[in-house]
């Protein structure tokens, strides 16, 4: 796997538009993200956090513009990328238990016919002792808590065994001691030398819990270390208006035929 | 056989291959496409029979496989450029190939072995007399042949690609990050579907068709929390309904597709009700319980 | 007969059976089309399917009740199954896990199934032979009489009443059920409302379009008129209105050929007028699109020919040079097709001259591309300040807005921006055709 990694960024992301029927909700991005780094996305609702998330996941048809995972495209990359999802994208009536959505998350690496073997089995297994959801394995997965089904996705990812992890809003809906659980979770992955791009919606634990941050408003506002960027200033530019004529274009571009 | 035993069998073969597969359909929130395609594979049909003069399989299964993704293709066409809601453009994509369907079926009257009736509740009553001649064997209904074929192949389809359809079913957005098409496998599963109902068409109708694929699967869905379990006790509820349907309307005299569909409604609601039941009991006495068990974290 | 007799006799009405079933097709069109807008703009269009197949033990029931074929009483049979119907559905929905469509599936399928078994019980038992009730189905217009009409008329005349009275209610509680609760709306009582009315629609729709069909002339009536229209109350009218067109069309189908069912000749004739307005329906046609599509490529063509040319001129400081189009088209990867179209288009609109095969701007053509000019320059300046966007970025954006910015917007541009008068790459931002205007 590492030989795919080589020296380029974990993220490249060039000249990046997505649109929703024709309206823009990504404008023009522009990054790469650093190795081995836990890195925050914060901007207003309907910013685009999501669809940047799904469009490196290739989930989204993009308007223009490429995106790179170790310098190559992402369908020879998929093994290396990990994608936690929001918790409302399924319907978690569904009859299965934790084990086996965990188990889910090593589909990619089976052939057509190939089913999950014990080996795999086990790694989703430790995976869930990761997360400290041993004993729920065999719970029917509706009858899990909103944290608790939370941290099944996140065991999940880490049975991809991926080196990239994307996640969309891992903390909504969960309570305070998960969030600490899963925050020193995704700092063991960071050790680990994993690269992780997580969105987050509190302000006041950006800086606690990351070591560089995303500020994202339709555009990419500012991208590097907390320190660094993290001020007023520039948080005030992400929020705040400055940018309605951008958004009226986008909104004329989205009327057109 | 007599011709009694073969009627119980077809009934059961055709319970059972819709159940199988509309299980699937069940999970995805795909209930009344399996509606839409059991209607849109009509003029399918007709157009089959108009063409080669014969109900010879294949053009048959060609012909209504075409009108199944046609109805899947469609109903996304529409959704998308004429903006309308995905269940009001699938009820106009149906309803106009359905339409064409019996158009087709009154005005070829003189050519097509098929009747309004029939269309709508098939005639599962008539299946011994078309029978399966090899030689100078008689194999039995015809009916019975195809529908077991279709069976055996549901099964197969889905142990084989049992990771896929549950994944996909599950969660699409995290199948195709990890390299399966959901769009690939929901027009596999579609194709299925349509294969399926032209099998079942003839002995149970194009509307019963849908109580197969729906009733069984949504009933299993209320008892288990497990897939494969699900999968097994649907086809189980799919063969009772047949029995049931069989034998209520042997005692009244009425068309046996009709009374599987009751058979398998009464299933369903007193499942439904038992359900409620449990659930009502059980959560008296867990409330208690759940107080004490507060879950620990890490 | 041949087919324009009945033709003849069909439209002009002097028989009075003729009459009572364009009477009654009319009715039942309008209903069906008027009241299926709301259920098609609540994403309940197939619960209406759902409830149509429900009414079918319904008709069953009253007859063997009844024992002969009354009309009003075998829908008021029908009415109560398909409420029945409406409100099983609502119950697995509520009491399970499952999700509406599986509920619909199970209703519609096994209530059919019920209806089915009455139907075939009836007919073996010897009373139905002659019952009619399997037109039922797919529905015969021709069977319509004139009491029928009478009834439809009555129970039409309710429903407006109701739907006058209740209008704003009922739109807010389509739009937006959540917001209607929180507004202090008795919200219950409307969806009660609502799904009584759409019970009512299928059941006066049962006799010419049939159970089966009953979802289509309650769908594709308000969908074509959704095509037309934003405004609630135009879309009633116009679905109504396509509802009666396909009613009356399939009539007079099965007038022509009595052995054809008339619910599928509605449809179809309903399918028909939603085709025509997808594709050509004034806003969201496909169509109009298009032709939207072509007028902005043209313009866009135009736009970068006054463009080139302007630049040509500030450089050399001529704007009257004549250039042959060979040239132009290298000022610009113009497609030579497409250049000499929007040359054309140019000179007829006064903005080129031609003289010996060459073109050069006129006055209006200057003023003209010193705009084109000024909005992608005041986009670069725009961008650059406002988004940080490094210089080699702004361009490309530029290149698309300048197309698309409106006088409003850049008179808003130029005061955010202090009227600049260089570009990010140094460039000169051409006012002085506002000076001379």
């Amino acid at each position: 796997m590492t030989d795919n990694r080589n020296n380029a960024a974990p993220i490249e992301v060039h000249d990046l538009t997505v649109a929703y029927r024709k309206k823009p909700v990504l404008w023009d991005i522009d990054f790469s993200l650093p190795e081995g780094q836990l890195i925050g996305m914060v901007g207003p609702n309907g910013a685009g956090k999501s669809t940047l998330i799904k469009a490196i996941m290739g989930l989204l048809p993009l308007s223009s513009g490429f995106i790179k995972i170790y310098g190559k495209p992402l369908e020879i990359q998929r093994e290396l990328v990990g994608y936690v999802p929001q918790r409302e994208s399924v319907d978690w009536d569904f009859p299965t238990d934790a084990l086996d959505v965990v188990t889910m998350g090593r589909y990619g690496k089976l052939s057509l016919f190939g089913r999950p073997s014990k080996e795999d089995k086990e790694i989703a297994m430790d995976a869930l002792e990761k997360v400290g959801l041993a004993d729920f394995a065999k719970r029917q997965i509706s009858q899990l808590s909103g944290g608790q089904q939370q941290r099944v996705f996140l065991a999940r990812a880490l049975a991809q065994d991926a080196v990239i992890y994307l996640m969309d809003e891992p903390f909504a809906g969960v309570d305070a001691a998960t969030e600490k659980a899963i925050i020193e979770l995704l700092g063991e992955l960071k050790n680990k030398g994993k690269t992780l791009l997580v969105v987050h919606h509190d302000l006041n634990t950006v800086a606690e819990y990351f070591d560089w941050v995303m500020l994202l408003n339709l555009r990419l506002i500012k991208l590097g270390p907390v320190q660094e960027i993290f001020n007023n200033e520039n948080l005030r530019t992400t929020y705040g208006g400055k940018l309605n004529l951008l958004s009226e274009m986008a909104e004329k571009i989205g009327k057109m035929p | 056989m007599s011709p009694e035993l073969w009627v119980i069998f077809t009934a059961i073969l055709a319970a059972s291959a819709c159940a199988l597969i509309g299980a699937f359909l069940v999970l995805r929130q795909g209930a009344m496409l399996g509606d839409g395609i059991s209607h849109a594979v009509l003029p399918g049909l007709a157009l089959a029979f108009i063409i080669t003069s014969s109900r010879d399989v294949l053009p048959m299964l060609i012909g209504a496989g075409a009108m199944g993704l046609l109805t899947a293709f469609l109903t996304e066409f529409l959704s998308r450029t004429g903006r309308l809601y995905r269940d009001a453009s699938l009820g106009i994509v149906f309803t106009v190939l359905f339409s064409i369907g019996v158009i087709l079926i009154a005005g070829f009257a003189g050519q097509i072995d098929l009747d309004q009736e029939c269309v709508l509740y098939g005639e599962i009553a008539y299946t011994p007399w078309d029978t399966f001649v090899v030689g100078n064997t008689n194999l039995g209904p015809r009916a019975f042949w195809v529908l077991g074929v279709v069976f055996i192949f549901n099964i197969i389809f889905i142990s084989l690609f049992f990771k896929q359809l549950k994944i996909t079913s599950f969660d699409p957005a995290l199948a195709r990050t990890v390299g399966i098409s959901d769009r690939l496998w929901h027009y596999l599963l579609t194709s299925v579907v349509a294969l399926t109902v032209v099998a079942a068409f003839e002995s149970v109708g194009a509307i019963l068709v849908v109580a197969m694929l729906t009733i069984p699967g949504a009933t299993a869905f209320l008892i288990t929390r497990n897939l494969q379990l699900m999968l097994i006790l649907s086809v189980l509820v799919g063969v009772a309904s047949a029995l049931g349907g069989y034998y209520g309307a042997t005692l009244t005299n009425t068309s046996i597709a009709g009374f599987m569909a009751v058979a398998g409604g009464v299933i369903f609601a007193l499942t439904l009700i038992i359900r409620n039941v449990i659930d009502k009991t059980q959560a008296l006495s867990t409330v208690s319980l759940q107080k004490q068990a507060i879950t620990p974290i890490n | 007969m041949d087919i324009w007799d009945l033709t003849v006799r069909f439209f002009s009405m002097t028989d009075a059976n003729v009459r009572y079933v364009v009477a009654g097709s009319v009715l039942l069109g309008g209903i069906a089309g008027a009241f299926g807008t709301f259920a098609f703009l609540q994403r309940r269009s197939l619960i209406g399917d759902a409830i149509a197949h429900a009414t079918l033990p319904g008709v069953g029931f009253a007859f063997l009740i009844l024992g002969r074929k009354e009309l009003h009483w075998l829908l008021l049979g029908a009415a109560i199954s398909g409420w029945a119907g409406a409100l099983a559905i609502d119950a697995i929905t509520r009491h399970s896990r499952l999700k509406l469509d599986a509920a619909l599936g199970i209703v519609l399928s096994a209530f059919f199934g019920l209806g089915i078994v009455i139907l075939t019980y009836i007919q073996k038992t010897g009373a139905g032979a002659q019952s009619g009730l399997d037109k039922f189905l797919f529905g015969q217009a021709a069977a319509i009489g004139r009491q029928d009409v009478i009834v439809l008329a009555v129970i039409g005349a309710i429903m407006v009443t109701v739907l006058l009275s209740l209008f704003a209610k009922l739109k807010i509680m389509t739009f937006d059920a959540g917001f209607a609760a929180s507004a202090g709306l008795n919200t219950g009582l409307l969806q009660f409302v609502l799904t009584t009315m759409l019970v009512v629609t299928v059941t006066v729709g049962l006799q010419a379009v049939g159970v089966v069909l009953m979802a289509a002339i309650l769908i594709i009536p308000a969908a074509a008129a959704r095509q037309w229209t934003d405004n609630l109350k135009i879309m009633l009218v116009l679905s109504a209105l396509f509802g009666m067109i396909s009613g009356v069309t399939g009539a007079y189908i099965s007038f022509l050929k009595p052995h054809f069912p008339t619910g599928p000749w509605i449809v179809v004739s309903a399918s028909l007028i939603f085709i025509f307005s997808i594709m050509f329906a004034t806003k969201r046609g496909i169509v109009v699109r298009l032709v939207r599509q072509l007028k902005n490529r043209r313009k866009m063509t135009e736009d970068h020919v006054l463009k080139v040319l302007f630049k040509a001129g500030m450089d050399s400081r001529n704007w009257r040079a004549l250039y042959p189009p060979l040239h132009i088209s290298q000022l610009w990867s113009f497609g030579a097709a497409e250049l000499k179209r929007g040359l054309k288009r140019l000179v007829s609109r006064g903005e080129l001259e031609k003289e010996g095969g060459m073109y050069r701007l006129t006055e209006n053509g200057v003023s003209s591309g010193a705009r084109v000019t000024r909005l992608h320059r005041l986009w670069e300046v725009y961008l650059e300040r406002h988004l940080e966007l490094p210089p080699d970025h702004l361009h490309r954006d530029a290149e698309e807005m300048e197309h698309i910015i409106t006088p409003e917007v850049e008179k808003r541009l130029e005061e955010m921006l202090g009227h600049p008068v260089l570009d990010p790459h140094h460039q000169e931002i051409p006012y002085f055709d506002k000076a001379k205007s």
